[in-house]
């Protein structure tokens, strides 16, 4: 086969703008030479049904990612300061909307 | 279906298999960073990898009718529709490719003969009516595999499916639209719309999979929760479905033993001829060889074009990085 020994295009992490207004989702990856033919991919596998008003490519090598194992120490801290949700405070009726 | 007879791997029983049995019982998603037993990995693998090269192949018994098609909204839909299967085959090689294997490794292996594609795209499609046909029946059947896919316990696999299933509706109602048209056109159309009929019943049939009810494999891959209905309950539900609107379009189910069973509430049906899918699975179907040799084709002459943008893509790097 011709062409195997060749470099494979990069990953692409593809985001899109769902409609004015709305931040970037990510959507899913595609495979592109460079970013240019990245979101011209992504028009074409991502948004046929008009799904978006933007869309981002980001390499998906220089994406930083947490470790599931870190789960613990970044977010159980979290979970015993309840005072952070405005619930955790009573405030009479008589004091009306707050 | 779109993945057939997918050989499952049961891991080794260590606490980490345990534990992890026990995130997919609870209805946990497995994401690609998460732990997962090499035969998870593995399995998946084969069972995404061969979706994929399903709807690319897939793409081939359809766009033989493009440049056919009787008019040009039916050909624009055409377009749109094969256009989809792309998409869907790209959607999957992503959700496989987060498992640890590349697209491109992927394609090698369908090219020479270790990863198969679903058997249905190895019949030839020879009228019009077929594009009717493979919309209504092989769409048909896709989707009653794919949406409960969408609960599946691995999470990119699972979010590609939520996605196909969307756009595959349109697949299924566009194909029986085509088959409406032809059963109350003319008396050579409606003729054409039974062939097409004939010959696609029973493959149709045959893309669920043999009966599963002794499979070892079947067995581990419900437990992953990557395969969530038996083939033969899918298959039951896809006739029970189907029967119905063949009657409305007035066409003949071409199985003289099909009955509705008061007492099951299901129809009785004939069983496709299984030798007959073996062989096809196996890569000697009617266009098994036309089906291979049009994807290396593709993947050969394709070849200048992936080196060359690659190569522009490099030296317009290093010009960018000159410039700095």
């Amino acid at each position: 086969m011709t062409g195997s020994a060749s470099a494979e295009w990069p990953l692409w992490e593809i985001f899109i703008r769902g409609q004015a207004g709305l931040s970037h989702r990510h959507v899913g990856s595609l495979h592109a030479p460079d970013a240019e033919a990245a979101i011209r991919n992504a028009r074409d596998v991502y948004t046929r049904r008009a799904e978006g008003v933007s869309i981002w490519a980001v390499p998906a090598a220089v994406i930083a990612a947490s470790s599931p194992s870190e789960k613990g120490p970044l977010y159980e801290p979290a979970k015993d300061k309840v005072y952070r949700h405005p619930t955790f405070f009573d405030i009479p009726d008589d004091v009306g909307p707050m | 279906m779109y993945a057939q007879l997918v050989k499952s791997e049961a891991s080794s029983e260590t606490q980490a298999d345990r534990d992890f049995q026990a995130r997919i019982d609870r209805g946990d998603t497995i994401e690609p960073k998460d732990w997962m037993p090499e035969g998870y990995r593995r399995t998946l693998i084969r069972q995404i990898g061969q979706h994929a090269h399903s709807e690319i192949v897939g793409q081939l018994p359809e766009g033989n009718w493009i440049t056919r098609a009787p008019t040009l909204e039916r050909k624009a839909i055409l377009l749109a529709k094969v256009q989809d299967e792309a998409g869907h085959g790209l959607y999957l090689y992503c959700a496989a490719e987060t498992l640890g294997v590349s697209r491109d490794d992927l394609t090698r292996q369908l090219l020479d003969g270790r990863m198969k594609y679903s058997s249905i795209f190895s019949y030839p499609t020879l009228t019009w009516a077929d594009m009717g046909a493979v919309g209504w029946l092989v769409d048909g059947a896709a989707i009653m595999n794919q949406v409960p896919l969408q609960r599946t316990s691995y999470g990119p696999y699972a979010r590609a499916m939520v996605r196909i299933c969307k756009e595959e509706s349109f697949h299924q109602r566009q194909g029986f639209d085509v088959m409406m048209k032809m059963a109350n056109g003319t008396s050579a159309q409606r003729r054409m719309a039974q062939d097409a009929l004939d010959r696609f019943w029973f493959p149709a049939l045959m893309m669920f999979g043999p009966s599963d009810a002794e499979s070892v494999h079947s067995a581990q891959s419900m437990r992953w929760r990557i395969k969530m209905n038996t083939n033969d309950e899918l298959r039951q539900k896809f006739v029970d479905q189907t029967v119905p609107q063949a009657e409305y379009l007035g066409l003949t189910v071409p199985d003289p033993d099909l009955a509705w069973n008061e007492e099951t509430g299901h129809y009785d049906f004939t069983e496709p001829d299984w030798d007959e899918f073996f062989a096809v699975l196996k890569g000697d179907g009617p266009c098994s060889a036309d089906r291979i040799d049009a994807k290396r084709k593709a993947w050969d002459d394709g070849a200048w074009v992936r080196e060359g943008l690659m190569a522009h893509a490099a030296k317009k790097a290093a010009a960018a990085l000159a410039a700095e």
